[in-house]
């Protein structure tokens, strides 16, 4: 039977653990480097930005609140079924980058390490980024990294996988929850990634996923007042002053791009610091 | 049957209905029965309506000038209602241009609080009444929870019906309740509470709403809010239905309050389609159509404030209650 006819995909967005469509109800063709036509993806709208967010809030007294161990133990068991998916992974890479299956492969593997790093720092980071402060009194003082909310991302453009879980893995491994806005012409990783997701054991609405024009989005969620901070990684070129200058208006955290940053390089703490608030306590010793 | 103290000049039909026991059964079975997939669909229907920019602002402001602000918790404390108050007078503290809500609604021992918080505002002090929410107590308690919360200050007394006594056909004892109370009322308005979620069919809804406005309600009200579902629009749809066949035989207005799980203000815009397309637009005013809501007033507010700054805005910049 090689005249099969393949069914062709019409892909949703990912918001509070749902695979809603659009309330736009828009899609739009995605094709790969060469041109051909992979499949259909959701066009998100505004609306649907604002109902993530919405659902978001909702799961970050949560996730937030879960214990730094359960967190990275979800996040172990999202590595799994990542691996799980690895041969889908590699052929998706593989059709919306335009690279060989061999190099394919090593990004997806590198991009499932990479999440495995961020997990491993879900119950580390509060030794590495907080501790107790040298005083001169009868006093303990010590400072606690806290998660900072809704943490809307965009992301990058180029890199479909390695990039959008380098960018989304920081987030929610301290604790914050996410709205992220995918690679406009490459979204179909991500598109799996919701899959993984939904199917591991990480609560509905701390990743919400949400597939269209990253410029057309943006600007609502940088304004929107219910987002904590912004991640302007996808940020078309001209877009970010604007998106900066709007995010100010609420005093969100502000991630800035990093010009053509190369997403195989070992992290650093960089992404993870960003979206964490310092609380510092003093407390009266015993006596 | 006591005489309802209302209704001396019902048309000929209405006031016999009202004459004995048997004849006001005999006129509720006779109301024609509400065409349950036909009330759905068109409650569903008008629900899809889009309301967008100024419309939209309009619609946001007369929702928030007909909302009943609501505290009925067992937890409820003279420092909440104070807060509250403060709430209902100025809705929103950085914009003095938002109307103030209709109602504050509390119950009997909260009034006295209430009062002192609203004297001069024009804001109405609603109490609940008659053994809320359950309504299971003798119609002497009853009467006395009433004339409680009047002697304190209440301007709208917010009565539940004995849902018992109704679902096993004693109309002529309800109706006789409805109309005691009333008449402890005084001055107060009346707001019969249906308890919709308990009366199972839409035909017990218009028969209780036809009741209820026999008896002298200035008011119907879907329920007690304590009790799920609470308010829906297919059952404000047959409550609007009556109160406009109401006025249309007697001249009379009489009001709609749908109470309990209206949060959002899309839900609150598809009730304002409603009550003007099933009831008319003479309807769209606080004296004859109230939300029964607490949450619900934050996110109008919001959304007020999405509207005129153009972005969307989040809960931190509302209070908390």
């Amino acid at each position: 039977m090689s005249d099969r006819i393949s069914v062709a995909k019409t892909y949703k967005l990912y918001i509070g653990g749902a695979f809603p469509r659009s309330e736009s109800g828009r899609s739009y063709p995605v094709v790969d480097a060469k041109g051909t036509f992979l499949a259909n993806a959701a066009q998100g709208s505004r609306k649907d930005a604002r109902d993530a967010v919405t659902v978001a809030r909702k799961a970050f007294p949560g996730w937030s609140g879960a214990t730094a161990y359960n967190r990275g133990q979800v996040l172990y068991r999202v590595a799994e079924v990542l691996e799980g998916r690895r041969e889908q992974f590699i052929a998706e890479v593989a059709a919306a980058e335009g690279v060989a299956v061999k190099k394919a492969q090593s990004l997806v593997d590198t991009a499932i390490d990479r999440w495995v790093w961020y997990a491993g720092w879900t119950d580390k980071v509060a030794t590495v980024l907080g501790g107790s402060n040298p005083v001169a009194g009868p006093y303990f003082s010590f400072s606690l990294p806290e998660p900072t909310g809704v943490v809307a991302v965009l992301a990058p453009q180029q890199s479909s996988l390695l990039g959008l879980i380098s960018v989304v893995a920081p987030v929610i491994a301290t604790g914050n929850t996410a709205v992220v806005v995918s690679s406009q012409d490459r979204p179909l990783p991500a598109v799996t990634l919701s899959e993984v997701l939904a199917t591991s054991d990480l609560p509905g609405g701390v990743v919400n996923v949400l597939t269209g024009r990253t410029a057309e989005i943006a600007p609502w969620l940088a304004s929107h007042a219910d987002v904590n901070a912004l991640d302007l990684t996808g940020a078309p070129e001209s877009t970010r002053a604007d998106l900066e200058r709007s995010a100010a208006g609420t005093v969100k955290r502000v991630l800035r791009a990093r010009p053509s940053e190369d997403f195989t390089r070992e992290p650093d703490l960089a992404r993870l610091r960003a979206f964490l608030e310092t609380k510092t306590v003093w407390h009266p010793m015993g006596v | 049957m006591a005489a309802p103290t209302t209704s001396p000049s019902l048309p000929p039909a209405l006031a016999d209905a009202v004459r004995d026991d048997a004849s006001l059964r005999r006129f509720l079975h006779g109301l024609p029965g509400v065409d349950q997939v036909g009330v759905e669909q068109r409650a569903a229907g008008l629900g899809t309506r889009s309301i967008k920019k100024a419309s939209k602002m309009w619609a946001i402001d007369t929702a928030i000038s007909m909302v009943d602000l609501t505290t009925l918790e067992g937890a409820d404390t003279h420092g909440k209602v104070r807060s509250l108050a403060a709430k209902a007078r100025r809705p929103d503290p950085e914009r003095a241009d938002v109307p103030k809500v209709a109602a504050v609604c509390v119950y009997p021992d909260m009034v006295e609080t209430a009062v002192k918080e609203l004297e001069g505002t024009g804001i109405n002090i609603a109490s609940v009444a008659t053994a809320f929410p359950s309504g299971r107590s003798s119609l002497k308690v009853k009467l006395e929870d009433t004339a409680y919360a009047v002697d304190a200050g209440a301007t709208e007394i917010d009565m539940v019906i004995d849902r018992g006594a109704f679902l096993s056909g004693r109309f002529g004892q309800v109706f006789d309740e409805i109309v005691q109370v009333k008449h402890a009322c005084g001055d107060a308005h009346l707001k019969v509470i249906l308890e919709t979620g308990e009366l199972a069919t839409y035909d017990n809804v218009r028969r209780a709403s036809w009741l209820g406005l026999l008896a002298g309600g200035d008011f119907i009200k879907t329920s007690t809010g304590k009790v799920s579902p609470a308010a829906t629009l297919p059952v404000t749809h047959v409550m609007l239905q009556a109160v406009r066949d109401w006025h249309a035989q007697t001249g009379q207005r009489r009001g709609v309050k749908p109470a309990g799980g209206i949060r959002t203000t899309k839900d609150a815009i598809k009730y304002l389609v409603a009550v003007h397309e099933v009831a008319g637009p003479e309807w769209l005013t606080a004296d004859l159509f109230r939300f029964g809501a607490s949450t619900l007033l934050n996110d109008l507010l919001m959304q007020r404030r999405t509207q005129l700054e153009g972005h969307y805005s989040g809960p931190d910049y509302v209070t908390v209650d």
